[in-house]
């Protein structure tokens, strides 16, 4: 029974959501599944915020080390829950958008989470600049070819890169650097890409199949 | 605090120069206003010409699939297209895949569509459907039956045929849409788009694509894709072509990418010059080690 | 002592500066303005990110907890609104949230319908039984519904873009003509793109050893991929860096006004 139903119930969707392309008849049952998927992920973004909660209170509850920061945590948790769910400053209150003109939760989007999204990412040029200083290095003809390819894209994706080869004569146009990356995301890149897709997409066909047939249950917590 | 060794200090130490640098490397072209005039590629002008050959009441998909972090790279794409699209007449279908996307397209429906164009009316010229949970699930009820998927506006109003909304009038599913543009920085994104709707409902579909993602994309262009701006670059380079086709969008909030070109290619020079230097310390030092063992 | 000293003047001399600024008008003044308030909040919780550059610092973690509190219950609050309560309670009980919030919503909703929709609420609250002492066990229904929804939407939606689609593209000639002749450019690229496809793939080929053909093959698809993830490389810096530009961007024109 522990396993019987959840296999089932993976079975039977999956079963549905595949045939639905091929009899229109059942396609209706598709469409519901799929519904009941987006809704059933909305309940998955109110489980993350619970597990936040969960978390952050016990080490609040145990003062373990860090609990301060906890405490600052659930504080931002809580008030902007209250002020995104009662809809507070918004025009049209309750009745209005979520994200209104003036409302509080637009307010705390633009200016707190906006940012610290922003910035924390922005860190990341930092860190690609160390790290092409320290790791890249060129070891083998392999790296050579692929440093040339990331200096050739680096160059042709800004005004440098177009005016370095300006003076080649027409005949020699598609060596000018804008033209060879244009050449060579749509050939060799394209190629190199395509083969992941291929690869990726057998693997998730084969991945989806094995799930269906009960031959992969570790989602269930067990082994494929 | 322990005493670091040698090693340790001159990584600390180099790494903090480097940062330095790299900051210098963006802020310096900023003070100086450094920009450059773009030259766009024959993809970007496809891209133009795909929504340039729009009809007046053309219905256009519009997905903002990106969040704040992403924001430096993607607004000016979404905005660029929001301007082109307002200026062909398009019906404009505004909606976002991701719960932060929602923020964006409030910001780009204030600031661009209401203060530029005061005569685009919402509930007829455009709308904002905003988010709807589910990843490609959204896409795929949407491809069927667009109000089952999207039952309300951001204003709660019902996108039936009891609601206020006249655009969506005659429009039941993405299959009457005759063109869907994507913005997105990730997953869900334009993959999922072209998967669920442009191939199977065989929907014209352009591309906006964070420079992380871009290279993934490229080989869904052109059979499945018409075409893909790729990062500030590519949005840079369709500002510059929608200044040259229409002179009257000479003005700051319609250059933000052409003027972030000028950080970027400083910055682009910097890494390169890094890597080069990291090279040669690594190969003087392995010389010197060889010549003294 | 004398970094943490030096540390603190310069950090204490650029407070002075921007409160000058601010005062004398040049800056946005926080105090009566709510625009301005936001811009100096949003460049507070700037700085106090971007000071991970220098380590670990207690401003960093402050706001990274604010971060994660406040992206967590905006993440509850736009699948309460947007989908939970249109989705969910729209065919459920549409009398409810158009009593209760002012939603434009059919109210001829058929009982079946309802009832149909009784199922996604079962789910959903079996998905939060985790939190109960036995839940667990029956959480798990909720994922393996979750579990074959998108093993089955994926299996087809990869099987005819990613797979058959990309053969399909793949297909052209490696000969190009044009103008009665060969076109040197076109075939060079097409041989190429088919080439260096089928090198790639056969690099991927774990199953037999590489010698012969395939190791020639292999040898050939490795040189591919190494353009590919070179060309990768070089858009991963101009994403970064185009992420710092737009932060840079704020600071010195939206707050500081330097620009």
């Amino acid at each position: 029974m522990q396993r019987a139903v959840p296999f089932a119930i993976t079975f039977v969707t999956a079963f549905v959501l595949l045939w639905a392309v091929v009899v229109p008849p059942i396609d209706q049952i598709r469409e519901e599944f799929v519904l009941f998927f987006d809704i059933l992920a909305a309940f998955a973004f109110l489980l993350g915020g619970a597990s936040l909660l969960g978390r952050h209170g016990r080490k609040i509850r145990r003062r373990a080390r860090g609990w301060g920061f906890s405490a600052v945590c659930l504080g931002a948790f809580l008030l902007t829950l209250i002020v995104g769910l009662l809809k507070v400053g918004g025009e049209g209150g309750l009745a209005g958008s979520v994200t209104a003109e003036g409302s509080v939760l637009g307010w705390i989007y633009e200016y707190v989470f906006g940012p610290c999204d922003a910035s924390l990412i922005s860190l990341l040029a930092f860190y690609v600049a160390s790290a092409s200083f320290r790791a890249f290095r060129v070891r083998n003809a392999e790296a050579t070819v692929m440093l040339l390819t990331a200096f050739i894209v680096l160059l042709g994706r800004t005004f440098v890169g177009g005016v370095a080869t300006d003076w080649l004569p027409p005949e020699l146009a598609p060596l000018k650097i804008p033209n060879l990356v244009q050449w060579i995301m749509s050939v060799p890149v394209t190629a190199g890409n395509r083969a992941i897709m291929i690869g990726i997409a057998l693997g998730i066909i084969s991945t989806s199949l094995k799930v269906m047939l009960g031959i992969d249950r570790t989602y269930l917590g067990e082994d494929a | 605090m322990r005493s670091r060794g040698p090693h340790e200090v001159e990584g600390v130490v180099g790494r903090r120069v480097i940062y330095a640098l790299m900051l210098l490397a963006v802020v310096a072209p900023m003070v100086w206003r450094i920009s450059f005039k773009e030259r766009p590629s024959a993809m970007t002008r496809d891209i133009f010409a795909a929504i340039e050959a729009l009809p007046p009441g053309a219905r256009v998909v519009l997905s903002y699939d990106f969040d704040p972090a992403s924001e430096p790279e993607m607004k000016p794409m979404g905005d660029a297209f929001s301007r082109h699209l307002a200026l062909k007449q398009a019906r404009i279908f505004y909606l976002t895949l991701w719960p932060l996307g929602q923020g964006e397209i409030d910001m780009v429906t204030r600031r661009v569509l209401a203060s530029e164009y005061p005569e685009y009316r919402y509930g007829t010229d455009y709308v904002n459907l905003g988010f709807m949970s589910g990843n490609e699930g959204v896409i795929s009820v949407a491809m069927t039956d667009l109000k089952k998927g999207f039952p309300t506006d951001v204003h709660n109003a019902s996108t039936g045929v009891d609601g206020g909304l006249s655009i969506m009038r005659g429009i039941d599913n993405l299959r009457n849409m005759d063109l869907i543009v994507d913005v997105a920085a990730g997953y869900p994104g334009l993959r999922e788009w072209i998967q669920y709707a442009a191939v199977p409902g065989r929907i014209p579909i352009i591309g906006g694509s964070s420079a992380v993602k871009s290279p993934e994309l490229f080989p869904y262009v052109p059979a499945q894709c018409l075409g893909i701006l790729a990062g500030i670059k590519g949005a840079a380079e369709y500002e510059q072509l929608l200044l040259e086709r229409y002179p009257h969008f000479d003005r700051p909030e319609s250059r933000v990418a052409l003027e972030r070109m000028g950080p970027q290619t400083v910055a682009h020079l910097v890494v390169m010059l890094l890597i080069i230097a990291g090279n040669m310390i690594h190969l003087t030092r392995r010389r010197r080690e060889g010549g003294a063992a | 002592m004398t970094r943490r000293l030096a540390i603190a003047i310069v950090s204490l001399s650029l407070l002075l500066l921007v409160l000058i600024r601010a005062s004398t008008g040049v800056m946005a003044n926080p105090f009566n303005d709510p625009r301005a308030l936001g811009s100096w909040t949003a460049a507070f919780f700037t700085l106090c990110m971007l000071s991970f550059l220098y380590g670990d610092n207690p401003f960093f973690r402050f706001a990274e907890h604010v971060f994660v509190g406040v992206s967590a219950a905006y993440w509850m609050i736009m699948a309460f609104w947007r989908a939970i309560v249109p989705n969910l309670l729209g065919n459920l009980a549409p009398e409810i949230p158009v009593a209760l919030f002012g939603m434009q919503l059919p109210l001829d909703v058929p009982l079946t319908q309802r009832l149909i929709y009784v199922v996604p609420l079962v789910l959903g609250l079996l998905l939060l039984a985790r939190f109960l002492p036995r839940g667990r066990t029956l959480s798990t229904w909720a994922l393996a519904f979750t579990v074959g929804t998108t093993a089955g939407l994926r299996l087809v939606s990869y099987l005819a873009t990613d797979f058959m689609a990309q053969i399909s593209n793949s297909l052209q000639p490696l000969i190009v003509l044009r103008d009665g002749g060969i076109d040197p450019g076109r075939t060079f690229s097409a041989v190429i793109l088919i080439g260096g496809l089928l090198c790639s793939l056969a690099y991927f080929y774990f199953s037999r050893e590489r010698r012969g053909a395939l190791g020639v093959a292999s040898r050939i698809g490795i040189w591919v991929l190494m353009v590919t993830f070179g060309a990768g490389f070089g858009f991963t810096v101009m994403g970064r860096v185009a992420l710092l530009v737009g932060r840079m961007e704020f600071l010195l024109r939206d707050w500081l006004r330097v620009l």
